[in-house]
Protein backbone atom coordinates (compact mmCIF):
# COMPACT_ATOMS: atom_id res chain seq x y z
CA UNK A 1 0.00 0.00 0.00
CA UNK A 2 1.40 3.56 -1.08
CA UNK A 3 2.54 5.76 2.08
CA UNK A 4 0.88 8.31 3.56
CA UNK A 5 4.19 10.11 4.94
CA UNK A 6 5.61 11.74 1.66
CA UNK A 7 3.82 14.56 0.35
CA UNK A 8 0.98 14.97 3.11
CA UNK A 9 -1.20 17.58 1.82
CA UNK A 10 -3.62 17.49 4.55
CA UNK A 11 -4.20 15.37 7.62
CA UNK A 12 -6.98 15.42 10.47
CA UNK A 13 -7.85 13.20 12.98
CA UNK A 14 -11.41 12.24 14.34
CA UNK A 15 -12.20 10.84 17.43
CA UNK A 16 -14.70 7.98 17.25
CA UNK A 17 -16.75 7.18 20.15
CA UNK A 18 -17.86 3.54 20.35
CA UNK A 19 -21.50 3.42 21.35
CA UNK A 20 -22.61 6.39 20.66
CA UNK A 21 -25.14 6.37 17.97
CA UNK A 22 -26.91 9.85 18.35
CA UNK A 23 -23.88 11.59 16.10
CA UNK A 24 -23.00 8.21 13.88
CA UNK A 25 -21.90 9.70 10.45
CA UNK A 26 -21.64 12.70 11.34
CA UNK A 27 -17.57 12.22 11.39
CA UNK A 28 -18.24 10.79 7.19
CA UNK A 29 -20.11 14.13 6.64
CA UNK A 30 -17.33 15.97 7.86
CA UNK A 31 -15.00 13.94 5.49
CA UNK A 32 -16.94 14.79 2.90
CA UNK A 33 -16.95 18.43 3.43
CA UNK A 34 -13.25 18.72 3.31
CA UNK A 35 -13.29 17.10 0.26
CA UNK A 36 -15.88 18.99 -1.36
CA UNK A 37 -13.73 21.91 -0.06
CA UNK A 38 -10.76 20.71 -1.91
CA UNK A 39 -12.50 20.34 -5.14
CA UNK A 40 -11.93 17.04 -5.48
CA UNK A 41 -14.63 15.39 -8.41
CA UNK A 42 -18.36 14.15 -6.19
CA UNK A 43 -17.63 10.39 -7.34
CA UNK A 44 -14.01 10.30 -5.86
CA UNK A 45 -15.87 12.30 -2.90
CA UNK A 46 -18.78 9.60 -2.99
CA UNK A 47 -16.43 6.59 -2.94
CA UNK A 48 -14.36 7.81 -0.35
CA UNK A 49 -17.12 9.36 2.53
CA UNK A 50 -19.55 5.84 2.02
CA UNK A 51 -15.90 3.99 3.06
CA UNK A 52 -16.00 6.53 5.84
CA UNK A 53 -19.24 5.88 6.82
CA UNK A 54 -19.13 2.06 6.78
CA UNK A 55 -15.96 1.90 8.80
CA UNK A 56 -17.36 5.25 10.96
CA UNK A 57 -20.24 2.80 11.90
CA UNK A 58 -17.78 -0.47 12.67
CA UNK A 59 -16.20 1.65 15.02
CA UNK A 60 -19.39 2.80 16.96
CA UNK A 61 -21.02 -0.84 16.47
CA UNK A 62 -18.55 -2.81 17.65
CA UNK A 63 -15.46 -0.36 19.55
CA UNK A 64 -15.20 0.84 22.56
CA UNK A 65 -13.43 3.97 20.90
CA UNK A 66 -11.29 4.59 18.01
CA UNK A 67 -10.03 7.33 15.41
CA UNK A 68 -10.38 8.16 11.58
CA UNK A 69 -7.16 9.72 9.63
CA UNK A 70 -7.65 11.37 6.39
CA UNK A 71 -4.83 12.45 4.61
CA UNK A 72 -4.81 13.94 1.22
CA UNK A 73 -1.73 13.90 -0.70
CA UNK A 74 -0.97 14.64 -4.45
CA UNK A 75 -1.80 11.17 -5.68
CA UNK A 76 -4.47 9.39 -3.27
CA UNK A 77 -6.82 9.86 -0.39
CA UNK A 78 -6.31 8.16 2.86
CA UNK A 79 -8.27 6.81 5.47
CA UNK A 80 -6.64 4.93 8.77
CA UNK A 81 -9.28 3.75 11.58
CA UNK A 82 -8.25 2.20 14.76
CA UNK A 83 -10.32 1.70 16.93
CA UNK A 84 -9.94 -0.39 20.96
CA UNK A 85 -12.80 -2.85 20.61
CA UNK A 86 -13.36 -7.01 20.49
CA UNK A 87 -11.27 -7.30 17.23
CA UNK A 88 -12.39 -9.64 14.59
CA UNK A 89 -11.35 -13.29 15.25
CA UNK A 90 -11.93 -14.15 11.53
CA UNK A 91 -10.84 -11.06 9.25
CA UNK A 92 -12.08 -13.38 5.80
CA UNK A 93 -15.08 -14.81 7.16
CA UNK A 94 -16.14 -10.76 8.28
CA UNK A 95 -15.05 -9.76 4.68
CA UNK A 96 -18.10 -11.75 3.06
CA UNK A 97 -21.02 -10.65 2.43
CA UNK A 98 -23.99 -10.88 4.46
CA UNK A 99 -21.24 -12.18 7.63
CA UNK A 100 -22.73 -10.29 10.56
CA UNK A 101 -22.20 -10.35 14.81
CA UNK A 102 -24.68 -7.03 14.90
CA UNK A 103 -26.54 -7.36 18.22
CA UNK A 104 -30.48 -6.30 17.71
CA UNK A 105 -29.70 -2.54 19.09
CA UNK A 106 -27.54 -2.44 16.09
CA UNK A 107 -30.14 -4.13 13.51
CA UNK A 108 -32.76 -1.65 14.53
CA UNK A 109 -31.20 1.11 13.12
CA UNK A 110 -30.90 -0.70 9.90
CA UNK A 111 -27.21 -1.56 10.08
CA UNK A 112 -25.86 -4.70 10.73
CA UNK A 113 -26.40 -6.60 7.31
CA UNK A 114 -23.03 -7.99 7.08
CA UNK A 115 -22.37 -5.27 4.06
CA UNK A 116 -19.86 -3.05 5.21
CA UNK A 117 -16.38 -4.38 5.18
CA UNK A 118 -16.88 -5.40 1.20
CA UNK A 119 -18.40 -2.17 0.66
CA UNK A 120 -15.89 -0.91 1.68
CA UNK A 121 -13.57 -2.79 -0.30
CA UNK A 122 -15.92 -2.30 -3.26
CA UNK A 123 -15.49 1.24 -3.06
CA UNK A 124 -12.09 2.21 -2.67
CA UNK A 125 -8.38 0.56 -5.25
CA UNK A 126 -6.67 -0.79 -1.60
CA UNK A 127 -8.02 -1.78 1.59
CA UNK A 128 -6.19 -3.28 4.72
CA UNK A 129 -7.59 -4.83 7.38
CA UNK A 130 -5.95 -6.36 10.46
CA UNK A 131 -7.23 -6.92 13.94
CA UNK A 132 -6.23 -8.76 17.09
CA UNK A 133 -9.20 -10.06 19.07
CA UNK A 134 -9.62 -8.59 22.56
CA UNK A 135 -7.33 -5.78 21.22
CA UNK A 136 -8.49 -3.68 18.17
CA UNK A 137 -8.96 -3.16 15.03
CA UNK A 138 -6.99 -1.63 12.12
CA UNK A 139 -8.14 -0.43 8.70
CA UNK A 140 -6.66 1.29 5.84
CA UNK A 141 -7.81 2.50 2.73
CA UNK A 142 -6.87 4.07 -0.74
CA UNK A 143 -8.69 5.96 -2.89
CA UNK A 144 -6.13 7.04 -6.54
CA UNK A 145 -7.17 10.47 -7.68
CA UNK A 146 -5.79 9.60 -10.96
CA UNK A 147 -8.35 6.68 -11.69
CA UNK A 148 -11.40 8.93 -11.44
CA UNK A 149 -10.72 10.60 -14.91
CA UNK A 150 -10.66 6.73 -16.53
CA UNK A 151 -13.87 6.36 -15.16
CA UNK B 1 -41.06 14.87 -11.91
CA UNK B 2 -41.12 17.93 -9.41
CA UNK B 3 -41.09 17.63 -5.42
CA UNK B 4 -44.47 19.36 -5.90
CA UNK B 5 -45.47 16.13 -8.21
CA UNK B 6 -44.64 13.83 -5.38
CA UNK B 7 -45.78 15.92 -2.54
CA UNK B 8 -49.07 15.77 -4.32
CA UNK B 9 -49.27 12.34 -5.74
CA UNK B 10 -48.68 10.64 -2.50
CA UNK B 11 -50.53 13.51 -0.21
CA UNK B 12 -47.56 14.15 1.53
CA UNK B 13 -46.35 16.69 3.96
CA UNK B 14 -43.12 18.54 3.77
CA UNK B 15 -41.43 18.87 6.82
CA UNK B 16 -37.91 21.07 5.76
CA UNK B 17 -40.12 24.52 5.87
CA UNK B 18 -38.88 26.24 2.24
CA UNK B 19 -37.75 23.23 0.66
CA UNK B 20 -37.41 24.28 -3.28
CA UNK B 21 -40.42 22.32 -4.49
CA UNK B 22 -39.16 23.07 -8.15
CA UNK B 23 -36.54 20.78 -7.56
CA UNK B 24 -36.08 17.62 -10.46
CA UNK B 25 -36.55 14.64 -9.55
CA UNK B 26 -35.75 11.36 -11.66
CA UNK B 27 -34.92 8.33 -9.86
CA UNK B 28 -36.43 6.16 -6.13
CA UNK B 29 -34.84 4.26 -4.31
CA UNK B 30 -36.85 2.13 -1.32
CA UNK B 31 -35.13 0.39 1.76
CA UNK B 32 -35.42 0.38 5.43
CA UNK B 33 -31.89 -1.37 5.90
CA UNK B 34 -29.64 1.27 6.13
CA UNK B 35 -26.95 -1.62 4.87
CA UNK B 36 -28.83 -1.60 1.74
CA UNK B 37 -28.81 2.16 1.46
CA UNK B 38 -24.98 2.59 1.40
CA UNK B 39 -24.16 -0.63 -0.58
CA UNK B 40 -26.40 -0.32 -3.43
CA UNK B 41 -27.01 3.54 -3.70
CA UNK B 42 -23.84 4.26 -5.31
CA UNK B 43 -25.44 5.61 -8.53
CA UNK B 44 -27.14 8.00 -6.62
CA UNK B 45 -27.59 11.23 -6.23
CA UNK B 46 -29.29 14.93 -6.66
CA UNK B 47 -31.90 13.50 -8.78
CA UNK B 48 -32.68 10.44 -6.47
CA UNK B 49 -35.52 10.40 -3.91
CA UNK B 50 -35.00 8.13 -0.86
CA UNK B 51 -38.04 6.22 0.07
CA UNK B 52 -37.14 4.70 4.02
CA UNK B 53 -39.15 4.12 7.33
CA UNK B 54 -35.80 4.84 9.16
CA UNK B 55 -36.22 8.20 10.61
CA UNK B 56 -33.03 8.53 12.96
CA UNK B 57 -30.02 11.08 12.22
CA UNK B 58 -28.07 8.13 10.32
CA UNK B 59 -30.12 8.61 7.15
CA UNK B 60 -29.73 12.32 6.78
CA UNK B 61 -26.10 11.34 7.29
CA UNK B 62 -26.32 9.12 4.29
CA UNK B 63 -28.44 11.02 2.61
CA UNK B 64 -25.56 13.75 2.61
CA UNK B 65 -23.12 11.13 1.51
CA UNK B 66 -25.04 10.48 -1.58
CA UNK B 67 -26.16 14.58 -2.56
CA UNK B 68 -29.62 12.80 -2.47
CA UNK B 69 -32.36 14.69 -3.78
CA UNK B 70 -34.74 14.13 -1.03
CA UNK B 71 -36.07 11.73 1.56
CA UNK B 72 -39.55 10.76 2.06
CA UNK B 73 -40.25 9.04 4.99
CA UNK B 74 -43.41 6.46 4.55
CA UNK B 75 -45.83 4.97 7.21
CA UNK B 76 -46.44 8.66 8.34
CA UNK B 77 -42.75 8.07 10.37
CA UNK B 78 -41.53 11.63 11.53
CA UNK B 79 -38.46 12.10 12.71
CA UNK B 80 -37.47 13.76 15.39
CA UNK B 81 -36.60 17.89 15.34
CA UNK B 82 -32.91 17.35 15.82
CA UNK B 83 -33.43 15.27 12.82
CA UNK B 84 -35.46 17.45 10.83
CA UNK B 85 -32.57 20.41 11.39
CA UNK B 86 -30.09 18.02 10.55
CA UNK B 87 -31.61 17.90 6.90
CA UNK B 88 -31.97 21.89 6.68
CA UNK B 89 -28.34 22.47 7.58
CA UNK B 90 -27.18 19.65 4.88
CA UNK B 91 -30.24 21.00 2.43
CA UNK B 92 -31.91 17.18 2.09
CA UNK B 93 -35.70 18.68 1.54
CA UNK B 94 -37.82 15.76 3.75
CA UNK B 95 -41.49 14.24 3.29
CA UNK B 96 -43.94 12.56 5.36
CA UNK B 97 -46.59 10.28 3.81
CA UNK B 98 -49.11 8.30 5.47
CA UNK B 99 -49.03 5.33 2.01
CA UNK B 100 -47.14 2.27 3.08
CA UNK B 101 -44.05 1.94 1.15
CA UNK B 102 -45.24 -0.80 -1.57
CA UNK B 103 -47.92 2.00 -2.29
CA UNK B 104 -45.65 4.74 -2.42
CA UNK B 105 -42.87 2.76 -4.95
CA UNK B 106 -45.80 1.90 -7.04
CA UNK B 107 -47.59 5.14 -7.67
CA UNK B 108 -44.38 7.21 -7.92
CA UNK B 109 -43.40 4.25 -10.51
CA UNK B 110 -47.02 4.78 -11.81
CA UNK B 111 -46.30 8.73 -12.39
CA UNK B 112 -42.87 7.74 -14.46
CA UNK B 113 -40.01 7.59 -11.20
CA UNK B 114 -37.37 5.23 -12.63
CA UNK B 115 -35.34 3.17 -10.22
CA UNK B 116 -31.69 4.39 -9.38
CA UNK B 117 -30.73 0.92 -10.31
CA UNK B 118 -33.25 -1.52 -11.00
CA UNK B 119 -31.99 -4.88 -9.93
CA UNK B 120 -28.01 -6.25 -8.19
CA UNK B 121 -25.59 -7.44 -10.06
CA UNK B 122 -25.23 -10.90 -7.53
CA UNK B 123 -28.40 -11.65 -6.65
Amino acid sequence: MAEADENIRFHEMFHIEGGNFTNAGAISSQVKKILKGAGFSSKLIRRTSIAAFEAEMNVICYANQGNLSLFITPNFLKVVVKDEGIGIPDVNLAMSEGYSTANEKIRELGFGAGMGLSNIKKNTDEMILTSKPGQGTHLEFIVYLDQQANE
Amino acid sequence: MTLREIRDILTAEVITGDADLEKEIKYGFAADLLSDVLSLARGTGVLTLLITGIIHPQVIYAGNIFDLGAIIFVRGKRPAEETVKLAIENQIPLLVTSYIMFETCGRLYQHGLKPSIPKVKNG
